[in-house]
Order: C-alpha cells, then sequence, then structure tokens
C-alpha cells in the first residue's frame, strides 16, 4: 500500500487550469521534496491532498483510503501557509486545542511536551499575538507533531525560521523520517530540503515535470533539477 | 483499507472509524469553548453587538410614545428586530475570526467532523446572543415601559427558539460567505429572507406575552412553528456544512 497516491488530479481555478492530470505515489516511509517556481501548483496539491480542498478531476488516497475521512485525517499533519494558530490564546491553549481535536489523552501535558521540543516552553503561556514571526512558526511546526501524524505535509515550512530553529526543524524532520512517517514538503529552500529528501518531485505549471529518487547531483548541485527541467 | 488499519495499530495512533456520542460532544464543546474563550478576551463581537441594540432602542424610544397603548403592538417586532440586526455583528465574526491565519484549515485537517465544528459555533454564537439580548430586555423594558416579568418564563422560552433558529441559519450563511470581500453586507440579505417565518412566529409571541397573554392554544401554533424551524434548519444546516466548509 501506497502512503500516498495521486491519481490523475485536475484542478480548476475558473477556466485555469492550476493543476493538470497529476499522477503520484508516495511509499511509506519516503520524503518527498515538492518543488517548483511560485505558481506552479505546489500549494494547490499539497491543499488537496489534506483534504482541504476538493480535485475538480481524479483522486487522492492517503494510506489507503479517502482523505476526508475522520479517520484518515487524524494520521495526517499539515503545516499550510498559514499558522492555523489562534492570537488570542496562549500557546498551551492553542495546542491543547488542537491535542482535544485530534483525540489525545493528556491534552495539556502533551502540549507542554512539545512546547518543550520546539523551544517555546518560556512563552507557554504568552499570547500568540505577541509571538515573533519565527515563534510563531515553531508554534505551528509543534501543532503539526502534535499528534505523532503517520504523514507530514508541509508547505513551506523553513520560512521565517532562523538558524537555530531551521535546525530544530531538520532534527524533527528526520526523526519522523527514521520512525517511518512519510513527508512531504514543498520549498524554495533547496538546500535544507535536498538534504532530508528521499524523494523529488518537481511541479512546472501545474504538471509533473519530474518525480524520482533524489541524487547526490541534487545536493550538490540544488539548481541543477530547475536548470534541466525548468528551462527548456 | 485493512491493510492500513494494521499498519495504524502498529503506530497506535488510530482510533475507531466512529466517535462516540460523548466524545462528539467533548468536540463540540472544545469548539465553542475556544469561541467564547477567544471573544471574551477580545470582546469584539460583543461589545459592538450590545452597543449596537442598546442604541438602536433608545434612538427608537425618542421616535414612540412610551405612554401610547400601540406600543404594546410592535413591541415584540422591535425587539426581535433589534436582535436580529445585533446577532448579524456576533454572527459576521463567527468564521472572519477562523480567516486569521488560515485557522479554519487547521480545524478542517483535523479529525473532528465538520459537523462538530459547526456546532461548537453555533453554540458560541448562541450563548453570545443570548448574552446579548438579556442586557437588551432591561433596556427595552426601561425605555419603552414595558414589563415582560410577568409572562417571563413563556418569553425566555421564545427567546431561546428565536435566536436558535437566527443561530443555526446566521451561522451557516458565516461560513458561506467567509471568503466575500463584501460579508459583512452579504451575511444579513442572505440570512433575513430565510428567517421570515421564525421571526414571524417571535414577533407575534413576543408581543403577546409583552401584553400579558398567557401561552395557550392560540399562540401555540407559533411555538410549533419555531420548533419546526429550529429542527428543519438545524438538520439540513447539519448536513450541507462539509460541502459549505469544504466545496
Amino acid at each position: 500500500m501506497n502512503a500516498l497516491e495521486i491519481q490523475d488530479v485536475w484542478k480548476y481555478y475558473g477556466d485555469f487550469p492550476a493543476l493538470r492530470k497529476i499522477a503520484l505515489k508516495v511509499t511509506p516511509g519516503s520524503t518527498v521534496a515538492l518543488l517548483g517556481r511560485n505558481g506552479a501548483g505546489k500549494t494547490t496539491l499539497l491543499r488537496i491532498i489534506a483534504g482541504l480542498s476538493k480535485p475538480s478531476q481524479g483522486g487522492v488516497r492517503v494510506l489507503g483510503a479517502d482523505v476526508r475521512q475522520d479517520s484518515t485525517r487524524r494520521r495526517i499533519g499539515v503545516l499550510g501557509h498559514g499558522i492555523s494558530l489562534y492570537d488570542e490564546l496562549s500557546a498551551t491553549e492553542n495546542l491543547t486545542l488542537y491535542a482535544r481535536l485530534y483525540g489525545l489523552d493528556e491534552p495539556r501535558k502533551k502540549a507542554h511536551e512539545w512546547l518543550e521540543r520546539t523551544g517555546l516552553e518560556r512563552v507557554r503561556d504568552g499570547l500568540v499575538r505577541e509571538f515573533s514571526r519565527g515563534m510563531r512558526q515553531r508554534l505551528a511546526v509543534a501543532r503539526a507533531f502534535l499528534h505523532d501524524p503517520d504523514v507530514l505535509l508541509f508547505d513551506e515550512p523553513f520560512t521565517a525560521l532562523d538558524d537555530r530553529a531551521i535546525a530544530v526543524l531538520q532534527n524533527l524532520l528526520a526523526d519522523a523520517h527514521q520512525r517511518g512517517r512519510t513527508i512531504v514538503m514543498s520549498t524554495h529552500q533547496l538546500k535544507e530540503a535536498l538534504v532530508l529528501a528521499t524523494h523529488v518531485a518537481l511541479i512546472r505549471r501545474g504538471e509533473i515535470a519530474y518525480s524520482g529518487i533524489r541524487t547526490q547531483e541534487m545536493v550538490d548541485e540544488p539548481g541543477w533539477l530547475y536548470r534541466t527541467y525548468e528551462e527548456n | 483499507m485493512q491493510a492500513s488499519e494494521q499498519s495504524a495499530a502498529a503506530f497506535g495512533t488510530e482510533k475507531a472509524a466512529g466517535i462516540s456520542f460523548a466524545q462528539y460532544t467533548r468536540l463540540v464543546w472544545t469548539i465553542a469553548a475556544k469561541d467564547l474563550r477567544s471573544e471574551l478576551r477580545t470582546k469584539e463581537a460583543i461589545n459592538a453587538s450590545v452597543a449596537f441594540s442598546i442604541v438602536i432602542l433608545v434612538l427608537f424610544s425618542f421616535a414612540f410614545d412610551p405612554s401610547s397603548e400601540q406600543l404594546e403592538e410592535f413591541s415584540g417586532g422591535l425587539l426581535w428586530l433589534v436582535f436580529s440586526f445585533a446577532g448579524a455583528l456576533v454572527l459576521n465574526r463567527s468564521f472572519a475570526r477562523e480567516t486569521q491565519n488560515d485557522c479554519l484549515d487547521g480545524l478542517l485537517a483535523s479529525p473532528a467532523p465538520p459537523s462538530a465544528l459547526f456546532l461548537g459555533k453555533s453554540f458560541a454564537n448562541f450563548i453570545l446572543l443570548i448574552v446579548v439580548e438579556f442586557v437588551s430586555l432591561p433596556v427595552f423594558s426601561l425605555f419603552y415601559n414595558l414589563h415582560w416579568m410577568g409572562q417571563f418564563w413563556p418569553l425566555v422560552l421564545v427567546m431561546l427558539l428565536g435566536t436558535w433558529a437566527l443561530t443555526m441559519i446566521g451561522t451557516v450563511f458565516s461560513a458561506l460567505t467567509v471568503n466575500l470581500r463584501l460579508r459583512e453586507l452579504m451575511l444579513p440579505t442572505l440570512v433575513y429572507p430565510l428567517m421570515i417565518p421564525a421571526l414571524m412566529s417571535a414577533m407575534t409571541l413576543t408581543t403577546d406575552f409583552l401584553s400579558g397573554v398567557p401561552l395557550g392554544p392560540d399562540n401555540m401554533i407559533w411555538i410549533r412553528l419555531l420548533v419546526a424551524f429550529d429542527f428543519i434548519f438545524s438538520a439540513v444546516a447539519i448536513a450541507v456544512i462539509d460541502t459549505v466548509l469544504v466545496g
């Protein structure tokens, strides 16, 4: 069984096809770097995989099931463009809220555990509106990992993070990968993403221009993929 | 699918596909508590709504003679118009609050059923609207020289049923209009025409009770209409909310 199976997905915004016949299979335990220029369709594809948007044609199965099933969503962690955190609630209150929505035991304890892991235990009772952009992003990362999901979907996860926070996130992703979790992340930060990735998918104007195993050549020269598949 | 469940069991994260009534109720309360806590911290909607209803009641009192016998006849209509307009301010904020930081995506990506999210938000709106109404009632009594304590419990019953109708329709349309630029205008435009049967019932009953007419066979038909309206629109709202939120 594939962790993720995208079958001929099309997505139209009006007459404009944002995604065209996207087909992709991701095996369990893979870390996929979803690459592409601005407007290529990465975010649209991630939203469809996460069940936040419906494809115009085609279908997506996550862990062998429809993503809109409650039991499937329980096994997915999503970090989108927005941090999905409430400004007027504290860091602990935000994570406790999500722990309850995911049906975790001891939600408050779980929230504190993740605040510690992301280096935010010092500000755990501070309101999110008082946080810096980097702290908000770290809290959003904690929210995505909180319920120990089998599939992680990250859209630009390194945005707004400083070097230390990038290292924390890379460690979390590496740890998740080691424990057999499947990760799909879209990013413009090629270097950070390619170090972690086992597979690469490049989207060009709504189509998959390349998909395959990440090679050492890509890591050594991150611009190679774009030069080879984007500029032709 | 079987393989998926085995794999999930190995990871220790899978729960039963369905959730129990107790779990569902907890999810509804979690969302309602979150919305109420957010509102208590910002007081954005409640302050605007209470201030609006008091100002409108005071302004209308200048237009009508409080000693006039006619006042009793349109008291119910006046009160429910104020409740409806003030309610729109609360309902507009309901899903608009979720657009900040894309919080709605976080909720929809969670395993909580969309109907539980909707009911949680509806209960929070209902509580806020009831607070606005109970603050407005003494002001109404003071400026219009009407006594509502005589028929207190029947009046409370009408307020609960009428407010639930407003909450159900208002919360669905709050979700539907959340991404529109003119949502503040669109929400009342869409909600009030649908509310006509419920508003008619609530206005008639409120006028009766403020005039001292007791609850009896004559006005029971309006209570039945309100109950049927609440039941039908709650069922319809719960049935369509997944499509409204995800498309």
